[in-house]
């Protein structure tokens, strides 16, 4: 058997997973690593200009491809920079494994140069974390680390790394790599419990006023075909949560769109009046629920998930069904039969009339319509991702996805400057989509610097910021709720974004008039080498809705002022339907029975 | 109906949990506990007849949601194996006490003739203390403790309870 050190070794266990890409940034810790990174071309590694940017960029990977996005940085700093990422990672149940360099294990708990205890500090924020203390154990401690990242409810996993770990050489036989480990303490539960299953198809039967809230573990399952079907098959309309945009086609006429803080007003309106929750891979975020005893408060709920612990953790759950979602409703639908639309269905589609997402369509260069425009020059087909802030509930409300793992936004965490280095990684993926990142003035220059890296690699994201210099959603919250008491949300002293773009090498414009707006993406997407800033500069003053206020129930749901003149002048063309169109469509799905 | 459910009662149960016997793993179970708010009335761990293998005993409070998600939470854990929560009479519990109380001449005959009651053993003796052993389930202990109280506990350490279910059953 040859000799290897512990970097090769790690190395090739990376390899034998299938990573193709290391994000990171070295250090001393990690050194032996990028020598050995050196001979080891079939793994492109991606240097970042802050760990953090690491971080969200093999997030973003992670959740454009559904495998484990990898990154790679020393110790001390460069472990600390990863937090924020990681535990955005974590919030939102992505698979990510993040590598990080250690003092020797002799100075451990000796305050040495960039000493930091990551494993203390990522306890809480990974769903498991090793150090490693001897060469012999890489194999199997990396192997368990993709596997439990990726298995399960996935979840970054952080490795610690000492240096004389991956400096030991030991003798080792690639060929004896533990793939898929056996974890005799962790085996997730992925079929869903048969009785339960019936249960739920009998409710459903019953249910007069169903809904499906569709999560974002129905987007990790790849679960689409089955909600749909689940939808079609019983008129059941389905909203879904910031994280499960895409678990059906938003263009779908089933689909209500997002619920909850600022959701459609039929979604919630739909969700407060049911007597039957379908809640399938989503988690009762408090951003969904607002107040907890308002919330579905005549409604059975049935909850599909495959975390455990997340049934009856926040709401009392009347049929749980624990087990990977895709799997669960393939069980489901063999015992779902199909069910008309009704009184029910109608009353939604009221609501919808009633009540529809709209913004004044003027001629002035509003956030709604620049990102209605995103969405119709890219034709619906762009990978989108965004950083945190008002222009990401635009995005949410307005970019009306079709496919999973299309939308890729911070939800759990809410963090900003995720946008950039989140597209970054999936452009990296995915070389020839059009991948635009739609994001504030705030929350871009929170990881500005990895612009540069788009440079280097020849990305071309399309980055919109939708500037209304200021903290958006911070001022919307000080209006509305803090007496107008504007404090420290101005971002009036930005930099020119045209000339801060072009100073690194991409592409600047700005845009001022609503008729430029097209004209500027589609300048942007003939781009194919550059990374394009179009710095779109919108009012200031203007709020995001619907909206209900934090720990509100529905009641207290905020709609525009001028919501009954927009009403009138909602366009039938797309984006909203008539109401005589949608009866319509209701009498195709009686007419109709779902296809079995 | 959704939404929270009324807090019903609070009841103290006992936990314990089966789990690999890996450095960190008291760590990540305490700090589950402390990250989650909820409270430890006592915590003891130690290695099982598999070295491999290690046996935590909590003892928690609040009402069955609480200790539901406690479990669960605890279950979530990579190197957790087994978690078994206990119910009353459902396992047998104890507890290691010592107590260092002060033990005046005129005190002392009345001391040992309590210790005896309680099956304490006096382990060590000075000039003017007593240190005392007992076992038994917590309250015992805790009634011990009362009646030393007026002689003056100088100090006083606990193990927490361990527990194991009665009969054929294991964790």
């Amino acid at each position: 058997m040859a000799k290897w050190s512990g970097a090769q070794i790690l190395l090739e266990c990376l390899r034998q997973e299938g990573v193709e890409f290391i994000f990171g940034y070295p250090g001393g810790a990690v050194l032996p690593i990028y020598d050995a990174l050196y001979d080891y071309r079939d793994i492109k590694h991606i240097l970042v200009r802050h760990e953090q940017g690491a971080a969200h960029m093999a997030d973003g990977y992670a959740r454009a491809t559904g495998k484990v996005g990898v990154c790679l940085v020393t110790s001390g700093p460069g472990a600390t920079n990863l937090i924020t990422g990681i535990a955005t990672a974590q919030m939102d149940s992505i698979p990510i494994v993040t590598l990080t360099g250690q003092v020797r294990t002799t100075n451990i708990g000796k305050d040495a140069f960039q000493e930091t205890d990551a494993i203390g500090i990522s306890m809480p924020i990974t769903k498991h974390n090793y150090l490693l203390k001897r060469t012999e154990d890489i194999p199997r401690v990396i192997a368990e680390a993709f596997y439990i990242a990726r298995t399960g409810r996935p979840g970054p996993v952080l490795v610690d790394i000492p240096l004389d770990v991956s400096l030991g050489k030991i003798e080792w036989d690639p060929s004896q790599y533990p793939k898929d480990p056996d974890i005799p303490s962790y085996r997730p539960t992925y079929k869903g419990h048969e009785m339960q299953i019936r249960k739920a198809a009998q409710a459903i039967k019953e249910a007069k006023r169903p809904v499906l809230y569709v999560g974002g573990g129905a987007v990790q399952s790849g679960a689409q075909a089955e909600v749909t079907e689940l939808s079609e098959r019983t008129n059941i309309l389905v909203t879904t949560t910031l994280m499960g945009k895409g678990a059906i086609d938003e263009n779908h006429p089933n689909s209500l769109g997002m619920l909850g803080m600022h959701g459609t007003a039929y979604a919630n309106h739909a969700v407060h009046n049911c007597d039957l929750l379908i809640a399938v891979g989503a988690r009762f975020d408090d951003r969904v629920t607002g107040k907890l005893d308002q919330f579905a408060k005549y409604a059975k709920v049935i909850h599909i998930d495959i975390d455990p612990a997340e049934i009856g953790k926040v709401v009392h759950c009347d049929i749980p069904i624990v087990g990977d979602v895709k799997t669960v409703l393939q069980e489901l639908l063999k015992y779902v039969e199909p069910r008309p639309a009704t009184e029910w269905n109608r009353q939604i589609m009221e609501w919808k009339r009633l009540f529809p997402l709209v913004y004044p369509k003027d001629g002035q260069m509003h956030a709604e319509y620049v990102i209605d425009e995103i969405w119709r020059v890219t034709e619906g087909n762009a990978i989108v991702t965004t950083g945190v802030g008002q222009h990401q509930m635009w995005a949410a409300q307005y970019y009306k996805v079709k496919r999973p793992r299309q939308f890729i936004t911070s939800g759990g965490l809410g963090t900003m400057g995720f946008g950039m280095p989140a597209a970054i990684g999936v452009q990296l993926a995915f070389p020839n989509e059009t991948v635009v990142c739609i994001d504030g003035d705030g929350s871009f220059q929170m990881t500005v610097q990895e612009l540069m890296t788009a440079v280097v690699y020849e990305l071309p994201i399309i980055v919109a910021i939708i500037n209304n210099r200021s903290l958006g959603m911070v001022r919307q919250w000080q209006e509305l709720f803090w007496s107008e008491r504007y404090s420290e949300v101005d971002l009036q002293a930005s930099p020119d974004f045209v000339k801060l773009a072009e100073s690194y090498g991409a592409i600047g414009m700005r845009v001022t008039r609503a008729e430029d707006v097209e004209p500027a993406l589609r300048e942007a997407m003939s781009q194919r080498k550059k990374p394009v800033i179009i710095d779109f500069v919108v009012p200031t003053e203007e709020n995001v809705y619907p909206m209900i206020p934090s720990g509100q129930s529905i009641e207290q749901m905020m709609l525009r002022k001028d919501l009954e003149q927009l009403r009138a002048s909602v366009d039938t063309d797309g984006e909203q339907w008539s109401f005589a169109e949608q009866e319509e469509i209701l009498k195709q799905f009686v007419e109709q029975p779902a296809r079995q | 109906m959704a939404g929270i459910t009324e807090n019903g009662r609070e009841h103290q149960h006992t936990i314990t949990a089966l789990v690999q016997n890996h450095p960190g793993v008291l760590a990540r179970v305490a700090g589950l506990f402390a990250r989650r708010g909820f409270n430890i009335e006592s915590l003891a761990v130690s290695v099982t007849e598999n070295p491999e293998i290690s046996r935590m005993t909590i003892v928690a409070r609040g009402d069955d949601r609480v200790l539901e998600q406690i479990t669960k939470q605890l279950n979530k854990l990579i190197e957790v194996i087994r978690v078994v929560d206990y119910v009353e009479h459902t396992a047998v519990e104890r507890e290691l006490a010592l107590i260092k109380v002060n033990a005046e001449p005129k005190d002392r005959s009345e001391i040992l003739q309590l210790a005896e009651v309680f099956r304490g053993r006096v382990i060590d003796v000075g000039e003017k203390t007593f240190l005392i052993e007992l076992t038994g389930g917590p309250d015992k202990i805790d009634a011990f403790a009362r009646l030393m109280a007026p002689y003056g506990i100088r100090e006083m350490a606990r193990t927490g309870v361990i527990a194991m279910a009665r009969g054929t059953k294991t964790a």
